[in-house]
């Protein structure tokens, strides 16, 4: 198994049809392409981050600033940053558009993936985070212009799931 | 010193700069002196007001930005000045008021107490190359003015008294902070 390039292109590619201009990220294997192409990508700021909770700040930085943005974590950093997502996105109604890498979930051969991805869409339904699953390249770029629209309007977190089926060959 | 001396000097310059603020004591001693609206205040989610402080620097090149921050928040968030080092943005000021104590939170002792964790050094280690550690306000005075002097970022560790003040309450709802706040910036640009 190994990370697709096509499918990381084409999740590139939507990111940018639905005007991106800003990308917080904590580097993961699911996500690397990902974040090759907007490192060498000159109209995208990049920030990696130390840990994902940071990210949320970023994120609202970014916002408050004007500028288009999305994170990109692996599900166990959205864990770790559930206390900056309630007490300072949700808290003061800052929209947050969140690619996470599920990890843990179906398919998954490694056992320290398991119990994050096994809790992930219980932990976003109690926080009252809307979510969608990414499977289909045909379809993810739609997609990821909808959790952006929507995290604008709602002016709350939202979290687009990229799967197994998306993101390996 | 107090930390409500530091900022009741700082405040004047403060007109046209970004402020982002921690919660409780450093919040409402920034706010009793008369709430701008170029003023956010994080009155939750510890240690992330520097990473806000960030993101908006990376974001607008163009303006200045200031993040009072203290000794708790940045403890739990020590992650930040590491990224605040790779990033460099010039236009960003650090505040970190250091008085060794959770003091809006029961006023334990925080690891800075007594010396033992200097977040002034830790700062340097992280490869931040613009730091100073103070400990009286005509020090802090000087300290801000060669930070907004630089145009490079700049981390001040004011090393202040555990007093806060003595009521706390803004006449200003979370989200409607956030809402003024970014209008105000949107205003500008």
């Amino acid at each position: 198994m190994t990370v697709s390039p096509d499918n990381s292109k084409v999740i590139y590619q939507g990111l940018k049809a639905a005007g991106i201009t800003s990308l917080s990220a904590l580097p993961e294997t699911w996500l690397g392409l990902l974040l090759h192409l907007a490192e060498k990508d000159p109209n995208v700021t990049l920030v990696q981050v130390c840990k994902e909770e940071e990210a949320i700040g970023i994120a609202a930085g970014a916002y408050f600033a004007g500028r288009k943005h999305v994170l990109l974590m692996q599900n166990h950093g959205f864990l770790a940053a559930i206390n900056g997502i309630v007490s300072l996105a949700q808290l003061y109604t800052i929209p947050l558009c969140m690619l996470v890498a599920l990890r843990g979930h179906w398919g998954e051969p490694y056992p320290w993936h398991t119990r994050g991805g096994i809790v992930t869409e219980d932990v976003l339904r109690a926080l009252g985070i809307p979510f969608e699953y990414a499977r289909d390249p045909k379809t993810v770029g739609r997609q990821i212009a909808e959790a952006y629209t929507f995290s604008q309007s709602s002016l709350s977190p939202v979290a687009l799931l990229l799967t197994r089926d998306l993101m390996e060959d | 010193m107090k930390r409500a001396e530091c900022i009741a000097m700082l405040y004047p310059e403060l007109d046209e700069k970004l402020v982002v603020t921690i919660m409780g004591a450093c919040a409402q001693e920034l706010y009793d002196l008369g709430h701008r609206e170029n003023f956010f205040y994080l009155q939750h989610a510890m240690g992330l007001a520097s990473s806000v402080g960030l993101g908006l620097a990376m974001h607008l090149p163009k303006e200045r930005v200031v993040v009072l921050d203290g000794d708790g928040s940045v403890l739990m968030n020590l992650g930040t000045l590491a990224t605040m080092a790779r990033y460099r943005p010039k236009n960003l000021v650090h505040v970190i008021f250091d008085n060794g104590s959770l003091l809006s939170t029961g006023g334990f002792d925080s690891h800075t107490t007594s010396g033992i964790t200097d977040l002034a050094a830790i700062a340097k280690g992280a490869g931040l190359e613009h730091v100073r550690a103070v400990d009286s306000v005509m020090e802090f005075g000087e300290a801000v003015i060669e930070a907004f002097a630089r145009n490079d970022l700049s981390v001040i560790v004011a090393r202040v008294v555990a007093v806060g003040p003595n009521h706390y309450g803004m006449d200003l709802h979370l989200p409607e902070n956030a809402f003024r706040f970014k209008r105000w910036i949107g205003g500008r640009t």
